[in-house]
């Protein structure tokens, strides 16, 4: 009241120089936050995008599935398929000589084949008779490698004309140009920086000796004589180093055009010829010594080509031999490609080919429905009772901080918490959808709760006055017209909770339900697993075939969530209204 | 309210009911790193057998025994496995609790490999060189400090000059036990510190061993990432990752399938398990479970867990430990526990 009479004219307040300043201030402060807004907004967008990319760039993988085609005799009766499979194998293959051979030969093979072989078998579709080319689901380290994990395949035309001679189990081969050149460069590239390493590692001996012996003087006793070994310990092991690595130099040096070695550390190089595949052993430009993978139908001279694999074969879990089965086969078209569906209609499995998500989609679906049919009733019952028909005193002030304590308890105090009460006290069944939905249940219990409450309260009090004005009773009021106003927003928290729980595993680790479990739960005692801890499980085994499955399990869980929001989204929709 | 009333009687009957009915699937706790071994068999018994698919779970050594010690009865597990040998303690809270036939089975070896990325120096390590990388404090001739060493080649002279970096197993993990025991115990005995002394020794808690998880794949990636860090993981990883890390050699030898099986590598430790023979004959398939883990095709020398990782037994305690699972063979206390 004082300052009207203080204050300067209006005019210099809003028009002066300052007040532009001012103004222009403001502008630039609103234009900050919006861009801050922005920011925050991108940032946020380009997290999704980058994890969805990641997601789905390698879930993508798992569309497909490799299968080959091969003759196989299957009786009418027949009951082990697993020795149908491989009496096949061995068949398909019979050049495959020795234990290690055989043992690559029966590895292309997946024990799905059988499987699928015993459910055709028991759904009565599977056609018996000797003979009868089949198709095989091939293994997980094969299907990587025909995904182009384990390097790439090169095939390229030679330039010059090749004679093939026999020379015992191997095969001499010349060629009229310096086809081997490529091979044989990189053989010596691969020795050069074997020398270097073992160079560097004399190196560090040498350092060592330095050290030491810059140490020797100060010190006596047992120290200076253990000092002293060790001093000659690392002169000897440089020596040795060294000699290696000038071993090595002379063999690079070497002019003569002789034969250099190929290790399995180095890259693999085969030659396609009459029929069959050698892998290079020795090369020096226009010569080298194959050892044939897959026999030679001759040794005329005839169209031939170089195939290389930059991934050396220590490297790989796909060895050589079968590089050049799995070759041949693909050059014979009896390699397909086909739509994944077992990924979904076949549940966890040791074998990444034939583990799917579909027992761990059940479990899920029936802990939620546990979780669901718990939690929403009771959180609302109790959002109602609280906010509508409580009196205001010391408990409900009690029971209200503690409902808000509770959203904020870390979840694995949960699990503790059912595995005493559900699992100890009630005899709740181990790993059950029951148990789990029990304790999810509780953990998402005060996220409804304060949600529900929340939009109870959102409500505006002249409906309720209105409805009793009107001569409803307090019941009525609150179920006829309190609650169906407040239900969008009970939906929001109640998705907010489910999908909370949803994605938890830590609480479920204390009931057992992060276990591998095959069978699909028929329902909610029966043991089962959930979406978030099938991922838990694959990402952590060592198969690198599990490795898509993980991030397709991880499409899966998004999925399933994008769904259950869906249907809560369609519910709001219909139960809005606006005043 | 009544129907409330009914609600709950009705849920209690259910839960009631559920307890009471009996078990028809094997129930399997314990290691993680036998989880692989154990998963892979309780796969084939269900795909050979009548039988349910046994449930595994990985709770850790430590914690799948607690789980088995606890009692007898369809509410307990029928078997545990395990990274270690069973303690006496544990052996001794088994008796306690009434679970005193147990049939002891070992099933084969695992390598604890010590790596890093395929292009990093080729490290040649000793025990001692571990210990003294890596032990809280260091023992050298006569004197107790605190682990003053930065640099490898402040361990070894011939060791690159790289900061010590080792991303491991944490204290839950029996490959971390395992690693504390057979690495850098073993490496304080060869630095001179007695039996007892060497007992007590633990990792370093400054940042040069870092833990990194249960999860081994988290550990070949970080490797991969970061040349200059050193990894601590079971050899199926090795195994499985050739392409990405590699192994370093231990006392001269390089952790590979042979060496380990043949007992040269020294940083190797034995995998277990372990069944009530109380169950067997009230929970179904306990006995055909043992005589498909304990198959040729399993873990013999081509057996399937062995394409997994496992380094099977040697020829001699395969045959006693197969036939101890044949006529179930139970503990009699008189076995050296720690």
């Amino acid at each position: 009241m004082m300052s009207e009479t203080t204050m300067p004219p209006a005019v210099s307040v809003h028009t002066g120089e300052a007040a532009k300043k001012r103004m222009k201030k403001r502008h630039n402060a609103e234009k900050r936050l919006r861009a801050y807004g922005i920011i925050a907004i991108s940032l946020a967008a380009l997290a999704l995008v980058a994890l969805l990319y990641n997601v789905f760039a390698r879930a993508v993988s798992v569309r497909t599935e490799h299968y080959i085609t091969v003759a196989a005799d299957i009786s009418k009766d027949e009951n082990d398929f697993l020795k149908v499979v491989k009496t096949a194998a061995r068949e398909a293959f019979p050049f495959a000589s020795g234990r290690t051979q055989k043992r690559e030969v029966y590895g292309l093979f997946s024990d799905g084949a059988a499987d699928d072989m015993r459910d055709a078998a028991e759904a009565g579709t599977l056609e018996a008779g000797s003979g009868i080319q089949r198709r095989f689901l091939l293994s997980d380290s094969v299907d990587l490698y025909l995904r182009g994990v384990f390097g790439t395949l090169e095939e390229r035309e030679p330039e010059g004309a090749l004679t093939l001679s026999e020379d015992g189990k191997t095969v001499l081969l010349q060629s009229t140009a310096a086809d081997f050149n490529d091979a044989l460069g990189l053989v010596k590239a691969g020795l050069a920086q074997q020398s270097e390493r073992l160079r560097r590692e004399a190196e560090r001996q040498s350092a060592g000796i330095e050290t030491l012996t810059a140490r020797l003087p100060s010190l006596e006793g047992p120290e200076l004589d253990d000092t002293k070994a060790q001093i000659e310990g690392f002169k000897a092991k440089r020596a040795q180093l060294s000699g290696q690595a000038d071993a090595l130099d002379a063999t690079i040096m070497a002019q003569g055009g002789e034969r250099l070695k190929l290790t399995n550390r180095m890259p693999s190089f085969f030659v396609r010829s009459n029929d069959g595949i050698l892998k290079l052993t020795e090369v020096s430009s226009t010569t080298a010594l194959g050892k044939p993978l897959i026999p030679l139908s001759g040794t005329a001279a005839g169209a031939w080509s170089l195939l290389s694999l930059d991934r050396p074969e220590i490297g790989r879990p796909v060895k050589d031999f079968q590089v050049a089965l799995v070759e041949d086969l693909r050059a014979k078209d009896r390699i397909e490609e086909v739509t994944n569906w077992r990924f979904f209609t076949s549940s966890d499995s040791t074998q990444p080919e034939i583990a799917g998500i579909y027992g761990a989609l059940i479990g899920s679906m029936w802990t939620m429905l546990v979780t669901f049919s718990l939690a929403f009733p009771i959180g609302v019952m109790a959002a109602i009772y609280l906010e509508e028909f409580a009196p205001r005193n010391r408990w409900t002030d009690f029971i209200e901080v503690n409902i808000n304590n509770l959203a904020a308890v870390p979840s694995i105090v949960f699990g503790l918490l059912g595995l005493a009460v559900f699992l100890h006290f009630f005899g709740v069944p181990r790993s059950s959808p029951l148990a789990g939905g029990l304790v999810l249940a509780l953990m998402t219990l005060p996220t409804i709760i304060i949600a529900s409450r929340a939009s109870i309260r959102a409500v505006p009090p002249s409906i309720r006055s209105a409805a009793l004005g009107l001569g409803a009773s307090k019941v009525q009021t609150t179920f006829h017209h309190v609650l169906p106003l407040a239900m969008p927003g009970i939906l929001t928290g109640t998705i907010i909770g489910m999908a909370q729980a949803l994605g938890e595993t830590a609480p479920l680790l204390m009931i057992g339900m992060v276990a591998f479990i095959t069978a699909v739960p028929e329902g909610i005692t029966d043991s089962a697993t959930v979406l978030p801890v099938q991922v838990f499980n694959w990402a952590n085994a060592s198969e690198r075939a599990f490795d898509m499955r993980t991030a397709a399990a991880i499409a899966v869980l998004l999925g399933f969530l994008v769904v259950m929001n869906m249907i809560a989204i369609i519910l709001r929709k219909r139960f809005e209204r606006r005043w | 309210m009544k129907t409330r009333i009914i609600l709950s009687v009705a849920t209690a009957a259910a839960l009631a009911t559920s307890a009471a009915s009996a078990r028809d699937e094997i129930r399997i706790v314990g290691s993680s790193t036998v989880f692989p071994f154990a998963t892979a068999v309780a796969e084939q018994f269900g795909k050979k057998t009548q039988f349910a698919t046994p449930v595994v779970e990985a709770t850790g050594s430590g914690g799948g025994l607690k789980l088995f010690c606890t009692g007898v009865g369809a509410e307990y597990p029928d078997v545990a496995n395990a990274s270690r040998r069973m303690k006496a303690s544990e052996f001794k809270l088994c008796n306690d609790n009434g679970v005193t036939d147990i049939i002891e089975i070992k099933i084969g070896y695992d390598g604890i490999v010590i790596g890093n990325a395929i292009n990093s120096p080729n490290l040649d390590l000793t025990r001692k060189d571990l210990y003294q990388a890596l032990a809280k404090d260091v023992f050298s001739y006569g004197r107790m400090t605190a682990n003053p060493n930065k640099v490898w080649s402040q361990v070894n002279p011939s060791l690159p000059a790289e900061i010590i970096e080792v991303l491991g197993p944490p204290p839950t993990s029996g490959t971390r036990d395992a690693f504390e025991e057979l690495a850098i115990q073993k490496g304080a005995r060869d630095a001179g510190l007695d039996k007892d002394a060497a007992k007590e020794v633990t990792l370093r808690d400054d940042g040069a061993y870092i833990e990194a998880g249960e999860n081994d794949n988290l550990i070949v990636s970080k490797l991969e990432a970061d040349p200059k860090k050193v990894g601590v993981f079971g050899f199926s990883f090795l195994d499985q990752n050739a392409d990405r890390i590699k192994g370093a050699m231990v006392e001269g030898v390089e952790p590979t399938f042979d060496n380990i099986a043949s007992g040269e590598y020294p940083v190797a430790r034995s995998l277990w398990f372990y069944v009530k023979k109380a169950h067997v004959g009230v929970i179904p398939g306990i006995e055909e479970y043992l005589e498909e883990f304990m198959s040729d095709s399993a873990i013999g020398e081509d057996g399937y867990t062995v394409d997994k990782g496992l380094i099977p037994l040697p020829e001699e305690e395969f045959a006693k430990f197969q036939s101890a699972g044949k006529n179930l063979v139970v503990m009699t206390g008189e076995e050296k526990l720690k």
